[in-house]
């Protein structure tokens, strides 16, 4: 008897809290972020999320989308890829979410990215990748091999040489980008030496030091990738090999790597990425000045790339929204092969309706004290490896990532 | 002729690696048949320590071989207090505690630190040796292991301390009715456990990266080298690193890295299969 009126006299005080809900009229677009805040890859990931909520901050400062406020849920799945998929299946049954941003390695991606297919929920991917994912649903914000590795070779290539000895990181990125790094030295006349592979976990390298000694490339060209592999580039160091042969990278950076070595470890490593947060440009230091006043103290370092992207990512999004004046997804999808040009930090960015891919500015940069020095800037790189196996226009049901045939 | 020197040396430096990774394990586990999976964490402490002790501006050498063995042998201490003490002989409760442990440790890591670190360098630049150069801090590893190895040996073979420790490690219940406080011998043999890791964390720092989980790149292996060497603490992982390590670099070198890796732990496998016990469950049954 007591318990009934109870709940009868919860149920009378929670009902007006509904429609009070629903009267205002403003719901929030969700906007689900699944980005690793802990476990092994969260320093790539807390400086992603640091960037999509600032993104979002701008976006409802300047009046929401659609007179609708953007509301940011961050999911964290610890560097595990089976909480990917599980986070993925939330956000979009639970949250209904109006687009994920997510996935830091492209395991991940790929874990999820035909889950939010399969629900119908567009889904934008902010890293620099091997390239080739084809999926209407699915748009990829960061650099590919066409683009970064491109730029970087000819320019290393005319400061070193022509002989290159590859060591990559042991799965699909690794495996693939090194061969977009041999094919770009046999069409410059060059050659790769050798190439070696390394599981994520050998933090020994001594033996692959004296190998590549014994084969004498003008130069080393590195994907190595997460913690363990850092120790490559300190060992390199200790056995004074950096004074000897110069060394480039196609992931340094991209992790703040160069925060873990010393300057006399680190310095004169040279990289290509589509943003280093050392870009000299009006819009970045006015997007760094807001960015430091918001966050103070916990102003992480963005270092090159992914974070710039998430940013980026969730500008094009938005501006896709505006333009289809729904989050309709297929509305959303068709507005942002419409031509977006976003114009922020890191340059001008379009969307290619082709890939789903985008067309950026590519810089070179060397790295000094802990950071980067920016040596070259290449405006207008369209992302040529993934637009030469991927036609969305022609094949709107098109649902896989092709293996770029590297010819070399 | 340099080759093969230099080759040498590579090796050496690959078993020395293995060995001071999984000395520390190899003291807890042989002295108290406790898996201690928070070992990586112990490890990442070592080279933390060293890494903060060098950023407060005390000396790189100290920082390495004083301060960071004696802030890991002192939460050895805390550790066996709180949790070891309370689940003697319950192996699946340790495990199960240890790795609670080496989460949390990661976590608390990340939470006062953060997530990256500025390492410092190695010391003692490099050496020529014919066409190649290497590190002089490599060759350093391999003296500091050899010491490191000499030192504990001395201790057990020597010592009265050693003696007790033996004879508790052999039967426990024996020594207890001798007179033997074992309580006290397995608290102090973990805290040195722990100690000898924080040294072989801080050794290791200057060659890897440092990161919050960089313990998980190492556990396995120690992990490996333990069991492969079998109960004696010292023979057994002194044998097991020395045949790993070398299959390890040797295959690097003839085949590539992959195949390096993959044949390590092939050949565990079939060592474990031939020699459930490890290398000394048949050899050197009576050593150290």
């Amino acid at each position: 008897m007591q318990r009934r009126t109870l709940i009868a006299a919860a149920g009378g005080l929670a009902a007006p809290l509904v429609f009070r809900h629903a009267a205002l009229g403003a719901d929030p677009i969700k906007v689900v972020s699944i980005h690793d805040a802990s476990g092994g890859l969260d320093i790539y990931g807390k400086p992603m999320i640091a960037c999509i909520d600032f993104a979002a901050e701008e976006i409802n400062a300047a009046g929401g989308l659609l007179g609708r406020p953007v509301q940011v849920i961050n999911y964290d799945p610890q560097s595990n890829i089976q909480l990917y998929t599980q986070f993925a299946t939330q956000a979009a049954t639970r949250d209904k979410a109006a687009v994920v941003h997510a996935g830091i390695t492209s395991a991940s991606r790929e874990a999820i990215r035909p889950v939010l297919r399969r629900y119908n929920t567009l889904y934008f991917y902010n890293t620099q990748y091997e390239g080739g994912v084809c999926d209407r649903n699915c748009f990829c914000t960061g650099s590919t091999p066409a683009q970064n590795v491109q730029r970087l070779v000819p320019y290393i290539m005319q400061k070193w040489g022509k002989k290159v000895y590859i060591v990559a990181a042991d799965y699909n990125y690794g495996q693939i980008t090194s061969k977009w790094v041999t094919k770009y030295f046999r069409e410059g006349g060059g050659d790769a030496v050798a190439v070696d592979f390394f599981p994520l976990d050998v933090t020994n390298f001594g033996p692959a030091i004296q190998k590549i000694q014994a084969a004498r490339p003008d130069m080393v060209v590195s994907a190595l990738v997460g913690g363990s592999h850092v120790s490559f580039y300190r060992q390199w160091a200790a056995a004074g090999m950096k004074s000897r042969i110069p060394m480039a990278s196609t992931t340094f950076g991209g992790g703040n790597e160069s925060l873990l070595l010393s300057p006399e470890e680190g310095d004169g490593i040279t990289c290509a990425f589509s943003y280093f947060q050392e870009v000299d440009n009006p819009a970045n230091r006015a997007f760094l000045e807001k960015f430091r006043a918001k966050l103070g103290a916990n102003t992480p370092y963005l270092g090159a790339e992914l974070a710039m992207r998430s940013y980026i990512g969730m500008q094009l999004w938005a501006e896709g929204v505006r333009r289809a004046r729904t989050i309709d997804r297929v509305k959303v999808i068709e507005a942002l092969g419409s031509g977006i040009t976003v114009d922020g930090p890191p340059g001008k960015t379009t969307l290619d309706p082709k890939t789903n891919h985008v067309t950026l500015d590519v810089y070179v940069a060397e790295v000094k004290n802990r950071g980067f020095n920016v040596l070259q800037h290449f405006p207008n790189s369209p992302p040529a490896d993934t637009q030469s196996v991927c036609d969305l226009q022609k094949e709107p049901n098109a649902n896989r990532q092709v293996v770029v045939d590297v010819r070399i | 002729m340099d080759l093969a020197l230099a080759t040498g040396i590579q090796a050496l430096s690959g078993i020395a690696t293995l060995l001071l990774i999984s000395l520390g394990l190899a003291i807890v586990f042989g002295m108290m048949r406790v898996i201690n999976l928070a070992h990586g964490e112990f490890l990442m402490l070592g080279a933390y320590s060293a890494i903060l002790a060098v950023e407060a501006g005390i000396n790189l050498w100290v920082a390495m071989l004083v301060v960071a063995p004696l802030c890991v042998g002192l939460l050895g201490v805390v550790v066996e207090r709180l949790v070891i003490r309370r689940l003697y002989g319950r192996m699946v409760d340790t495990m199960l505690a240890t790795w609670g442990l080496s989460l949390a440790l990661v976590g608390a890591v990340t939470m006062i630190f953060g997530n990256t670190v500025a390492g410092f360098s190695a010391p003692l630049g490099s050496v020529q040796i014919g066409a190649y150069s290497t590190s002089g801090y490599g060759l350093f590893l391999i003296a500091a292991t050899l010491v490191l190895l000499a030192a504990v040996w001395a201790v057990l073979r020597f010592t009265l301390a050693g003696l007790v420790a033996r004879g508790t490690m052999q039967n426990a219940g024996m020594a207890a009715a001798l007179g033997v406080p074992t309580e006290r011998v397995y608290a102090l043999s973990f805290a040195a456990g722990a100690a000898v890791s924080g040294l072989a964390g801080a050794l290791i720092a200057p060659m890897s990266g440092v990161v919050p989980t960089m313990g998980t790149a190492y556990i396995a292996r120690s992990f490996i080298t333990v069991i492969t060497g079998g109960a004696s603490m010292l023979a057994g992982t002194s044998s097991a690193a020395g045949l790993l390590g070398s299959v390890n670099t040797l295959g690097t070198f003839a085949t590539t890295p992959v195949l390096g890796e993959v044949l390590m732990l092939a050949i565990a496998i079939v060592l474990l299969r031939l020699l459930p016990q490890g290398i000394t469950g048949r050899f050197f049954r009576r050593s150290l």
